[in-house]
């Protein structure tokens, strides 16, 4: 059974976790040397040639040219006695025959962790369990020894011995890395080596970004909004399992890698919620007048091709508001609070790869025509996956817009840099005391997040209740205030 | 292996008795006593007219060969093994070994060596088991030997910190009153032409010079310091830079094994008299990567690298035995299944090395322990045998 031996991507330089298969030097059935280089392998570090670590004749190889292999996954197989004859029928049975089936299967589908059929869970030559893919979280728990007097030993082996391999170590590994940030292309590209890795992590092209630091450098921030932009080609974390039983071990648990736009978000959330002292004010208002006032507004001509919904007047109330309440438009930046007399206003926008809030530039200064236009535009385009990385920074003030999930209000985190956000709930028929009698009207709950370092709560009050005017009569609210 | 002193005998019969120049137009000024053809030069005249000898038996030529070839084929079996995942980096002297070879037999059995992290030819020449190191690249151990047993201290990865450990160790040994006669103690540093842009390096000169330290500073210059080129580090030949500090350097060829080993010899025996400190600029190049972590394709081009093939140290010192017919191929053969052998061995103890317990991490530590470490050794024992299994 031993004789035949399975080879698996070393760390070839000190800390690497995957190398890209360049070119084999050998092919299935070849006879080999000992130290015959068998593979060209290249690392974030440096192309390299791997030796045959053993003499024989290969058996098998797991992955063509042009894959990104994590380290510790077996590349090739190696018969090291092939005078011996022919391995015995029940061995053969659960190994790849030496053919091009098995890199056939690589090609079909190596997104999704390649796995060799026939293989997966069947005991392999040597006794261990042949997996293609799973390096780092199972091989950690396979290696940790039962404490005495704990759960019996095979509680915790089990996810090794048993069946399917947990999918998320499969995880496709990102193709971002290959020719990446050696300033090759495209120039030099100035970027800090922690922002490098950041951009390694998140899958950003350097040299697609221009930088906003001292010399053009890429920051931190650059590349984090680039990466909630970029239409990257890893999808959104929980997309990767082929199929969702297959994906859950035997313990019952799923293990996601946190990365892309899941880890950036999270990143953003916590810096967010743990330093700007969150205060979240609720008012609920009748909007019957204003949804009123958006029929009337479809029907002119000139509004006729424009999608007008709530959430435009919405957007609207809030720039009103903003204008009489400037301070909450701001950021603290430390020992100072900056004060903007432009608002480029985000709207969280729900897409396949997770949440993302683009942003319109000065929507201040935009008529009611131009905002619902930019709106319209700014959902499509994060929908199609396109929103580019400029429309993602910069935001000063956001809208979310929770309403259309079918929820009434929530308690919004603010993104990063912002001191308002607003959670737009759903506008439900409701009834309501209207004109000294209890009468069915249309209704919504708003939501006002703001930053207590710079907003107190009797402006924040004032801002979300001058909101709240605008939306219950905009039209008087239009011709009081401007 | 005892080398014939220079300047003992001249075989007259063998070596067209002609004196070659260091200085060459054209040429880079340096010691040869073998050409890259395997043409053998009777002596060279150094910078400060110095002339440099090199006689050997017929025996002693072969042991050369074989030291050479030895040394570069273990090499490249701990670089294959890195390759498979068996060590976490190597650090290859493919290219050096003429330099490490004649530098390492030109050391007297008293003498004292401060190497690099690179100098598994120096180490093969004190006699060192050549598993010794890769212990350390395993990452199973600290790569240990008794460096007063062997004279040869431990590998230095901090780049030039050994050679103020060699000043100071060299200044002990003039202290002692070991120096002065021809039986004298000496000490060398070996660091890379890298390391001469480091202070520790040129803090060293400043005090091997003033103290008159017995100790020769051995510098393999291999053109690179990892990618930064020679011409990036230095704007006069590395040698002439002792001038300024008081003490003679001299250019040699570091693919010549014989010219490496006459120019220490001489320099070690200067130091051992009491004449302080002297500079070698071994000239050479490194044909690998500057560790298997690097991929010296993306900072030298092909031709370069193909120039110095020409110039290779065991070609043309195969050429030499041939030439002057004092090896056969049956003998070529036997060195090089001496070495297939004997990398096949290391391979094999190699993949044998225990994985160290957990608990060995609090020996060496104090030469006799401590209370405090004591307890802690007592604690992670405690806590490693709350596990199932365990052996203790």
């Amino acid at each position: 059974m031993s004789r035949i031996k399975e080879f698996n991507l070393p760390d070839l330089g000190e800390g690497l976790t995957e190398g890209e298969i360049l070119a084999w030097l050998v092919k299935v059935g070849d006879v080999i040397e000992l130290n015959q280089p068998i593979v060209e392998v290249e690392t974030a570090k440096a192309a390299v040639e791997i030796p045959a670590k053993w003499a024989g004749q290969v058996r098998a190889i797991f992955h063509p040219e042009g894959t990104t292999v994590e380290v510790g996954t077996p590349i090739i197989s190696i018969d090291t006695d092939p005078s011996a004859g022919p391995i015995e029928e029940s061995t053969t049975d659960a190994l790849p025959t030496p053919s091009a089936a098995s890199l056939a299967a690589v090609e079909v589908a190596p997104a999704e962790g390649a796995v060799e059929p026939g293989l997966i869970g069947g005991p392999a030559p040597g006794g261990r369990t042949a997996v293609l893919v799973g390096y780092g979280p199972r091989t950690t728990a396979a290696k940790r020894r039962p404490r005495k007097g704990g759960v019996p030993a095979q509680a915790s082996a089990a996810p090794v011995q048993a069946a399917p391999a947990p999918a998320a170590p499969a995880a496709p590994v990102s193709p971002a890395p290959v020719g990446n940030g050696n300033g090759q292309a495209g120039g030099l590209v100035l970027a800090k080596p922690p922002v490098r890795k950041l951009a390694k992590d998140l899958g950003v092209d350097l040299t697609t970004l221009t930088g906003s630091g001292p010399l053009g450098s890429i920051t931190r921030e650059d590349v984090q909004q680039a990466a909630s932009a970029t239409p990257a080609a890893e999808p959104l974390t929980v997309a990767a399992p082929a199929t969702a039983a297959a994906s859950f071990g035997a313990d019952r648990e799923q293990r996601i890698p946190v990365k892309g736009v899941r880890k950036l978000t999270a990143e953003n959330m916590s810096r967010s919620a743990f330093t700007a002292p969150h205060v979240t004010e609720f008012l609920t208002v009748d909007v019957t007048r204003a949804m009123k006032a958006l029929d009337r507004l479809r029907e002119r001509r000139e509004w006729r091709d424009v999608r007008v919904s709530p959430l435009l007047l919405v957007a609207k109330a809030v720039l009103l508001a903003v204008k009489r309440h400037p301070m909450v438009n701001s950021s603290w930046a430390g020992d100072e609070i900056v004060v903007k007399d432009y608002v480029n206003l985000g709207i969280a926008a729900a897409t396949e790869r997770g949440l993302i809030v683009p942003n319109i530039k000065d929507a201040g200064r935009l008529s009611l025509r131009e905002l619902a236009d930019a709106m319209t535009d700014l959902v499509q385009t994060a929908k199609a996956g396109k929103t580019s990385p400029a429309n993602m920074s910069g935001g000063t003030l956001t809208i979310t817009n929770v309403g259309v999930f079918g929820v009434d209000t929530g308690t919004p985190i603010l993104p990063p840099g912002e001191s308002a956000i607003l959670a737009f709930g759903a506008v439900r028929e409701l009834p309501w005391v209207h004109k000294g009698k209890v009468k069915p009207r249309l209704v919504t709950t708003l939501g006002l997040s703001f930053d207590h370092r710079i907003i107190d709560g009797e402006l924040g009050s004032k801002f979300l209740r001058d909101i709240g005017d605008f939306l219950a009569d905009p039209e008087a609210a239009l011709l009081a205030w401007t | 292996m005892a080398k014939g002193d220079p300047g003992v005998t001249t075989r007259g019969r063998r070596a067209a008795p002609r004196t070659k120049r260091a200085a060459t137009a054209g040429e880079p000024e340096l010691v040869q006593l073998l050409t890259p053809e395997g043409e053998r030069i009777e002596s060279a005249i150094g910078p400060d007219g110095t002339e440099y000898r090199a006689d050997f038996t017929d025996e002693e030529y072969r042991g050369l060969y074989r030291d050479l070839v030895l040394v570069r084929k273990l090499d490249a079996e701990a670089t294959a093994l890195q390759r498979q995942g068996e060590l976490g980096l190597w650090a290859s002297l493919l290219g050096q070994e003429a330099a490490q070879v004649g530098s390492g037999r030109a050391l007297r059995t008293q003498d004292m060596a401060f190497p690099t992290y690179r100098e598994h030819g120096v180490l093969y020449c004190r006699g060192i088991d050549p598993i010794m190191p890769l212990g350390l690249f395993r990452g199973v151990d600290q790569g240990g030997w008794d460096p007063n047993e062997f004279k040869f201290n431990m590998y230095t990865i901090v780049i030039g910190a050994q050679t103020l450990h060699a000043t100071g160790y060299a200044m002990g040994v003039h202290m002692d009153g070991k120096t002065g006669t021809e039986d004298g103690e000496a000490v060398i540093a070996y660091f890379g032409d890298g390391a001469t842009s480091q202070g520790d390096v040129n803090e060293a000169f400043v005090w091997a010079s003033v103290f008159n330290a017995p100790l020769v500073f051995f510098c393999q210059n291999n053109q690179y310091a990892i990618s930064e080129p020679l011409e990036r580090q230095t704007r006069v030949p590395l040698y002439q830079r002792a001038g300024g500090f008081g003490f003679p350097g001299v250019r040699v060829d570091g693919n010549d094994v014989l010219a490496s080993y006459a120019v220490t010899r001489h320099a070690l025996d200067n130091a051992r008299l009491g004449q302080g400190p002297s500079l070698i600029e071994a000239y050479t190049y490194r044909m690998g990567a500057h560790t298997t972590s690097d991929d010296p394709t993306r900072y030298r081009i092909a031709s370069e690298v193909e120039a110095w093939q020409a110039k290779d140290p065991i070609a043309r010192m195969k050429a030499f035995l041939t030439k002057q017919q004092i090896a056969d191929e049956s003998f070529f053969a036997s060195v090089d299944e001496q070495a297939r052998t004997e990398s096949v061995h290391l391979r094999e103890r190699v993949l044998a090395m225990p994985n160290p317990e957990p608990v060995t991490m609090f020996d060496h530590v104090y030469p006799n322990g401590s209370p405090e470490l004591d307890e802690q050794r007592a604690q992670f024992s405690k806590y490693m045998e709350s596990f199932e299994g365990s052996a203790h």
